[in-house]
């Protein structure tokens, strides 16, 4: 297991660690979700899912994904803005 | 504009509403209650004659110059503490106002040196002015009598000279010092004739004093007193140009007045609605790099890093950049290539720098500083509010009674929002000061400082921010604090429910979390309820906040506190991030992150590409790019080879240095344009010189939304303005960009985003600034968010989980490190370390409490060397008990330190911030630098080779 992919796993089970107050599927969904809209496509490409270290909802989160469609918005976070809309922003 | 004084009214304006009449020499005028009869004359254009007064500062009526008769009143009343009655009839200009005044004159010049046309003050000095006004011929007192002249100078100052015999005693510096600033480091010391201006005890001068350099003082001196240094060496201003400071977030309006091409002086400009009219000594002073020897104006390139550079042509550079650029593109793809904008340069140059990026080089790794400072505030308050940015202007702490402020050091790194803040906290004019209350694991200068005491400081365990602000939440949901109105109209209920059940577990009460917090339970307890019910509450936040492994959380958290609690929609009140760099916010705005275009639109969104692709006339990537520290990563793994970086230096800034260093080593293309060469630059292949603030025109948006306009007062040293740099990447990169003015870019940022849609360059000129959104909607902009209800939806609670950092303290590492800014430098000091601000912090230090410093053999000012599970580096000791036992602080201003050597890869759950603030570490008496700092000087010294030669 390279550095990167050990550092992808542990981003995973952390993001789905802060959504443990969500029941399971809804925290499995907004990991999958968070993925979907943040991580860039060789990331995503790079956990199979499979991998034992994956957390149970980080693990589900990948069986989401590769699923057919990303998933719908779970939290405002991922909610965007229309191309017509102004009024949110995630400034940092 | 040519030099004129900015106009002074002589006292400060009345926030009344209720307008008076009143007759002023035979012309009547309506002004608002409250109004000084001096100030009331200036508005009509009267010139009543003055020393004492200006209008930064409450009238005093100690110089007798301003007297005036008024029908009704008994003898000549000063006109600067006399407020305007209806009705009021006033004379400003009388035979025996005049005789009055020139005897005040006479003794006011009869011990001050007549040396006028030698004097740095010539032709810009209100005494002169008033002596000029009032007719004065002779002085009958003559100069062999009891007199201050010879007196010696105090230039300890780096920025600015006192010299007293210049000196009238007239106390505005003093009470520039205390009411604007708030310091209150100056005094008038003695009594009578021998009445003295004084930085503290007799033993000290102004360096040595609290004086923190602001330049309050000598913008309120009427004499040359106190000048600057600047104004000596190169004379009187002739002309000046208002434009915005590059430093932090607050967003200073600055005059700089300058003589020909030299900047002679920055001053704070009244008008401008972030400062006020005041400064600190980074903006006021430190702008000096801008001509320092160390700045790079030639471009350079090398095939490999360990080759010394070398000097070419910009056309050279910019084929040679671009060739690399497009054979790794070709080899590799376009996901390889990638770039960070900066938040010290302009919106026009980051939306320039991502279009490239995006459109040229055809990836989304676009990313910003904003990932290691604020992003957390991104993801959190988008999260709750449904919008991100800050609710509130500057103007609204004026109207605070209860200040939060978490993980902030404002009188550091946001001084002159601290000063303001300070003012509402001392109280005003027999309004009772706001309270105060500090969240922090360090006793930074707010909790006490003079006329200032935190009602309430949480000295909390660096990492558990959410676990108390869960404990706060707990008691004031479980005393029945919150405000269920507000609630109930402005937000979710069911989300609300769901968070209240959460926070009112007692295993979140302060006294179950105090074993992990380390606050005590009836300080926080007591803390909770002060924020709940002492009226407008506004929470303000920094860094503090955001770089931890839950930064996220810990923003939600804040919100839910200022939800639960009514303190959103109104003046007063609010969540308020305080920004770190000067255009983090604007950065933001225009499409600096990898998964969103300006506007924050998502770049999956397929209207949204669309809009881009027919503007541009390119195809765009719909997949999300790689951060900063995947960049990195992939950097390592082959899959990233490439990299434009404008106005940022990841190898000072970025946490785990090694880590950096490993990632940049392994590109194939590191394009660095910057000022100088910086760290990063060290592993660059390629170095495009880049313009400071003040070669360039464009606009910023500081941390109040406000987006205001940089000018440009001098000719860029490198030739070209920073979007000039990359439209001519961009060119050579086959897109065929025409802008002639950064303005052009505007228009099409305003064509492409919505909350800009109403902003032209000449709109900002006219109004001075704008708050976004400027659209339909809000077509002046808007001050605060969310006044009539969220902007998006509903308030949304979310139940924030404490969930410790896995950076954990054991017999290794038993310490916990956590870093910060101080006053005088700016994040990795590549400006302010090339200016005289050097003079008060030369070194990163660690700060240390005396018990661990003794169990260590550690004294004040001896070496230590600094370990982490990720390095280690030497600095020099400060004891002191500002930090808990079991913590230490430092600054990371000084590449020689690299304080992030030692920090870690982790970061914050959702956006990757890094987690700067938690580091555990071991620190141990040194006697020199450790490795690392050998070989990285080394390393430094070998890249910073320059042939000089024309290149063949």
């Amino acid at each position: 297991m390279s550095d990167t992919h050990s550092r992808l796993i542990y981003m995973a089970n952390q993001i789905a660690r802060n959504f443990c107050a969500l029941d399971h599927d809804a925290a499995a969904a907004a990991t999958a979700d968070h993925i979907v809209q943040f991580w860039d496509p060789r990331m995503k490409a790079a956990v199979s899912g499979d991998e034992a270290e994956l957390s149970p909802i980080a693990a589900k989160a990948f069986a989401i994904l590769r699923q057919p469609g990303d998933p719908a918005p779970q939290t405002r976070a991922t909610v965007f803005n229309d191309v017509d809309e102004g009024g949110g922003s995630d400034a940092g | 504009m040519g030099y004129e004084k900015q106009p002074d009214f002589g006292t400060p304006a009345s926030g009344a509403t209720v307008s008076v009449t009143l007759t002023i020499d035979g012309r009547e005028l309506s002004v608002p209650e409250g109004t000084s009869v001096m100030r009331a004359a200036a508005t009509i254009g009267g010139d009543i004659p003055k020393l004492c007064a200006t209008d930064m500062i409450k009238s005093f009526g100690s110089c007798r110059l301003c007297l005036v008769e008024v029908d009704g009143m008994r003898g000549t009343p000063a006109s600067c503490t006399t407020p305007v009655t209806d009705g009021m009839v006033v004379r400003t200009q009388t035979p025996r106002l005049e005789k009055l005044r020139r005897g005040v004159m006479e003794l006011y010049i009869s011990h001050h040196p007549l040396d006028c046309l030698t004097c740095s003050a010539n032709n810009d000095c209100e005494l002169q002015d008033a002596a000029a006004d009032v007719g004065l011929r002779d002085v009958r007192y003559g100069y062999d009598g009891a007199h201050h002249l010879g007196q010696k100078p105090d230039l300890s100052n780096p920025y600015f000279a006192f010299e007293p015999d210049k000196c009238i005693v007239c106390s505005r510096c003093v009470r520039a010092c205390d009411e604007v600033q708030g310091t209150l480091a100056l005094t008038v010391d003695g009594r009578g004739f021998s009445s003295k201006i004084s930085a503290g005890t007799t033993a000290d001068d102004f360096l040595s004093s609290e004086c923190v350099s602001c330049g309050a003082c000598v913008q309120a001196c009427p004499t040359s007193a106190l000048m600057e240094k600047s104004v000596k060496e190169h004379g009187k201003p002739e002309r000046s140009v208002v434009t915005t400071c590059a430093y932090c977030g607050v967003g200073c309006t600055f005059r700089a007045e300058m003589r020909g091409e030299q900047l002679v002086r920055m001053v704070p400009w009244k008008d401008g609605k972030a400062n006020r009219g005041h400064s600190c000594v980074k903006g006021r002073f430190a702008w000096g790099y801008a001509n320092h020897k160390d700045r790079i104006t030639s471009p350079m390139i090398r095939n490999s890093i360990d080759q010394p550079w070398r000097e070419v042509g910009w056309a050279e550079a910019i084929a040679h950049a671009a060739d690399r650029l497009k054979n790794i593109r070709d080899q590799y793809g376009s996901r390889a290539l990638g770039g960070i904008t900066s938040s010290r340069c302009t919106n026009e140059e980051t939306f320039l720098v991502q279009k490239l990026v995006r459109g040229g080089f055809g990836s989304n790794n676009v990313d910003t500083c904003a990932r290691v400072c604020h992003s957390p505030t991104g993801y959190g308050l988008k999260t709750t509010f449904g919008t991100s940015a800050g609710t509130q202007d500057f103007d609204s702490v004026e109207h605070s009674d209860v200040i939060l402020v978490i993980g902030a050091n404002p009188t550091d790194a946001h001084p002159v929002f601290a000063s303001r803040m300070k003012r509402r906290l001392r109280g005003q004019d027999g309004r009772p000061g706001a309270k105060l209350i500090v969240i922090d694991p360090r006793r930074i200068d707010l909790v006490r400082s003079p006329h200032i005491e935190a009602a309430h400081h949480l000295p909390l365990q660096p990492g558990t921010n959410v676990a108390v602000l869960t404990a706060m939440a707990h008691v004031i949901v479980t005393e029945g604090l919150t405000d269920e109105a507000f609630i109930h109209e402005r937000c979710e209920i069911d989300a609300y429910e769901d968070w209240a059940r959460f926070v009112s577990d007692e295993k979140h009460s302060p006294e179950v979390l105090e074993a992990v917090t380390r606050v005590p339970a009836t300080e926080l307890r007591a803390a909770a309820r002060l924020f709940a019910t002492g009226g407008n509450g506004a929470i303000y936040y920094g860094l503090g906040v955001t770089e931890h492994s839950q930064g996220s959380s810990t923003v939600m958290a804040i919100a839910n506190l200022a939800m639960a609690t009514g303190n959103i929609g109104r003046p007063g009140v609010g969540v308020n991030p305080l920004r770190g760099q000067n255009n983090v916010q604007g950065a933001c705005d225009m499409g600096s992150f990898p998964h969103e275009f300006s506007g924050y639109r998502h770049v999956s969104d397929t209207e949204t590409r669309n809009l881009f692709e027919t503007d541009w006339g390119v195809t765009l990537d719909a997949e999300p790019g790689l951060r900063i520290n995947n960049m990195l990563d992939a950097a390592v793994d082959g899959t990233f080879r490439a990299i434009y970086i404008q106005g940022e230096d990841i190898l000072q800034s970025d946490p785990d240095t090694k880590h950096v260093a490993e990632g940049l080593a392994a590109m194939d293309c590191v394009i660095v344009h910057d000022l100088f060469l910086n760290e990063t630059a060290n592993y660059a292949h390629v170095f495009l010189p880049g313009s400071t603030f003040l070669e360039k025109d464009g606009t910023f948006t500081n941390a109040e939304r406000r987006i205001q306009p940089v000018r440009r007062v001098m000719d860029p040293a490198n030739g070209y303005e920073d979007w000039e740099v990359t439209q001519l990447l961009a060119n050579a990169m086959g897109l065929d960009w025409n802008y002639g003015h950064a303005s052009e870019i505007l228009a099409e940022i305003a064509r492409l985003t919505p909350t800009f849609a109403g902003v032209t360059w000449q709109r900002l000129c006219d109004a001075g600034s704008l708050q976004w959104p400027v659209n339909d909607q809000f077509p002046d902009g808007a001050p605060v968010m969310h006044v009539d209800g969220f902007v998006r939806g509903k308030g949304h609670f979310v139940v924030t989980e404490y969930v410790p950092t896995d950076e954990k303290t054991g017999p290794r590492f038993p310490l916990l490190l956590t870093t910060g800014r101080i006053l005088t430098h700016y994040n990795v000091g590549a400006q302010t370390r090339r200016t005289e601000n050097s003079t008060w912090h030369p070194e990163d230090l660690l700060e240390m409490h005396p018990t661990d410093a003794e169990n260590r053999g550690l004294a004040d000012g001896g070496w230590a060397k600094l370990s982490s599970r990720k390095g280690e580096t030497t600095l020099r000791v400060k004891v002191t008990d500002r930090v808990a036992p079991g913590v230490v602080y430092t600054t990371f201003h000084h590449p020689e330190t690299q304080a992030n050597v030692v920090t870690t890869d982790y970061s914050d759950w959702a956006t990757n911030c890094p987690e700067y603030k938690v580091t555990a570490v071991q620190v141990m008496p040194s006697n020199g630098p450790t490795d690392w700092q050998e070989d990285y000087a080394d390393l430094t010294e070998r890249s910073r080779r320059i042939n000089h030669e024309p290149a063949e």
